[in-house]
């Protein structure tokens, strides 16, 4: 089955021997979207590592920026403002709408369900319509920087957004009620692609499918970053941990994370005005009017974006919550503009590699929602 | 979660001569042990009371040519609780880094996957990348290039404009 096969939203090989219609073995083959993330951006600067987290999850890209700047933070040992951390958990939150919509919604796709698709559908354009205010992209945000954000938020924005996230909340309650509920729905995810929540995780799963087995393990809740532990959410658990309690647990997500939005709106409107990005001349280039008036604040710009940002010498490592569970980073430096090793810990990669064991025994029909569930973003198990 | 220092005292405590350097860098913990003990090392850390670490995150090398061992290979672990307290969301209790030394030659090293099965991709992708190879391993070959791709394109004397010869389809 595969690697490019229309009932797979990514690009996986899957060798199965089968015996009539049920599983007796497989062999997962995944790195056909391998482009060598690490070694272009241990040739590039700090900085130009960022686009290329976009392209690791492209679903969420905003979550593996946030990641990524977070860890070179750590080494430079640096603050974020308050006004930053806000933006960066509505806009990591936007995220997380964005890649569950897709998940719950390709799953139906994949299955035969053209209508709820597009309802899914429908309310992720809304979602990036919101991030191209933010940062012009739609997709690849290449949104947060070492120090701050690419730029503060638009003027009118956050009426928009608070607008737009009634819109998505009418529209996944509608999906709701065509889906959850629909008897062939149930009948394909539940009792499907099961695995023990002790498997997962000796298996070192994380996210959606641990939380769908009943560990409520979110790194929002059990290590605070950002301004989490202000902020009111709850985290979703699932009984057995099929399919089924999957789907639940990122439609609940979502759900909670416009709960996360909401609180952020009233945070952000009284902000308004005060600083986004650090003051600190190692990674934020001074005001242009500076650089083009002064001697001093152009050589810093110059050699700021030639040589990149002074990282101190050593190593850290920094992990948020993406939609698809702890994902890491582990930065090496040298001391200089550049990164020695950049290691990204892609929950895509490793929450794939038990699908074998969730899949032996069932159905071959059983593999498209599994597949969907786990959710293999191509992009970052591959890197 | 439990600071880096209290960490260490007690990782050393436990692990006693195992322990050949440590540091707590940006809060981060951090020990050194020889590449012969490392699976006594995560047995212990996995099993050992007040220690409990029972999930390998990530495993990953770094290739510092110019150093001798030219290699280190790094063992990210992380302690949760797994019975659910009520309704209380998980804590993460403790982070420990792991590293240890590999030469270039012999560049091999014991496999963990009996200790932490979560290491079976990773120690491939470690194997594929970086060529560093696992004793006792089951099913170590590739995992993100393909078989007939010569050398390991992370290592430092990768050039990254190298090309790989075409090969011809497959079945």
């Amino acid at each position: 089955m595969g690697p490019s096969h229309p009932a797979t939203h990514g690009t996986v090989k899957i060798l199965l021997e089968i015996d009539g219609e049920e599983i007796v073995d497989m062999d997962v083959m995944v790195g056909y979207l391998h482009r060598g993330f690490e070694k272009e951006c241990e040739s590039g600067t700090w900085y130009q590592a960022i686009p290329y987290t976009d392209r690791l999850n492209y679903n969420s890209a905003i979550l593996a920026n946030l990641a990524y700047c977070m860890a070179v933070e750590k080494l430079l040992d640096c603050e974020m403002t308050p006004r930053c951390q806000w933006m960066r958990v509505m806009a990591g939150e936007l995220s997380r709408v964005g890649d569950h919509l897709t998940r719950v919604g390709a799953a139906c796709l994949e299955l035969g369900a053209m209508t709820p698709f597009l309802y899914g559908i429908e309310a992720r354009e809304l979602i990036w319509d919101l991030q191209e205010g933010l940062c012009g992209a739609r997709v690849t945000s290449n949104y947060v920087r070492i120090g701050g954000m690419q730029r503060d938020i638009p003027e009118g924005y956050l009426t928009r957004l608070s607008e737009s996230l009634n819109e998505v909340e009418k529209l996944t309650s509608d999906f709701d009620k065509v889906v959850t509920s629909n008897r062939i729905f149930v009948d394909r995810f539940r009792n499907t692609g099961t695995l023990s929540k002790e498997r997962l995780i000796e298996m070192a799963v994380t996210g959606p499918l641990l939380r769908a087995a009943g560990v409520p393990l979110d790194l929002r809740k059990a290590q605070p970053y950002l301004t989490y532990d202000e902020i009111d959410f709850d985290v979703p658990v699932g009984a057995i941990g099929d399919n089924f309690d999957r789907f639940l647990v990122c439609q609940e997500e979502i759900n909670q994370s416009i709960r996360i939005i909401r609180q952020c709106i009233p945070v952000l409107e009284k902000t308004q005005g005060d600083p986004v990005n650090i003051d600190d001349p190692r990674v934020r280039w001074p005001a242009k009017d500076r650089v083009f008036g002064r001697m001093e604040e152009l050589i810093q710009q110059f050699k700021g974006v030639t040589e990149g940002p002074r990282v101190p010498e050593g190593e850290a490592y920094a992990a948020v919550e993406s939609a698809n569970g702890e994902l890491g980073f582990y930065v090496v430096s040298d001391g200089t503009g550049k990164p020695y090793k950049v290691r990204c810990r892609p929950p895509s990669f490793v929450n794939v590699a038990p699908m074998k064991e969730m899949l032996i025994g069932g159905m071959l029909a059983d593999i498209v929602p599994t597949f969907d569930m786990i959710n293999m973003i191509g992009g970052e198990c591959d890197r | 979660m439990t600071e880096a220092e209290p960490l260490l005292g007690t990782v050393k405590e436990s692990l006693g001569e195992a322990v050949l350097d440590s540091h707590a860098y940006r809060g981060d913990a951090t020990i050194l042990v020889a590449p012969e003990s490392l699976q006594d090392v995560l047995l212990e850390l996995r099993d050992g009371e007040k220690l409990r670490f029972n999930l390998l995150m990530d495993l990953t090398a770094v290739d510092y040519i110019e150093r001798e061992p030219r290699f280190e290979l790094v063992y990210h672990l992380a302690a949760i609780d797994v019975e659910p307290r009520g309704t209380e969301p998980c804590r993460m209790n403790q982070r420990l880094r792991v590293k240890a030394g590999v030469p270039a030659d012999p560049c091999e090293v014991d496999s963990v996957v009996e200790i932490f099965p979560s290491a079976d991709w990773m120690e491939r992708e470690v194997w594929d990348m970086y060529g560093i190879s696992f004793r006792g391993h089951p099913n170590l070959k590739r995992v993100l290039l393909y078989e007939e791709f010569k050398g390991h394109p992370l290592r430092k004397d990768y050039p990254k404009e190298r090309r790989q010869p075409l090969i011809g389809p497959r079945n």
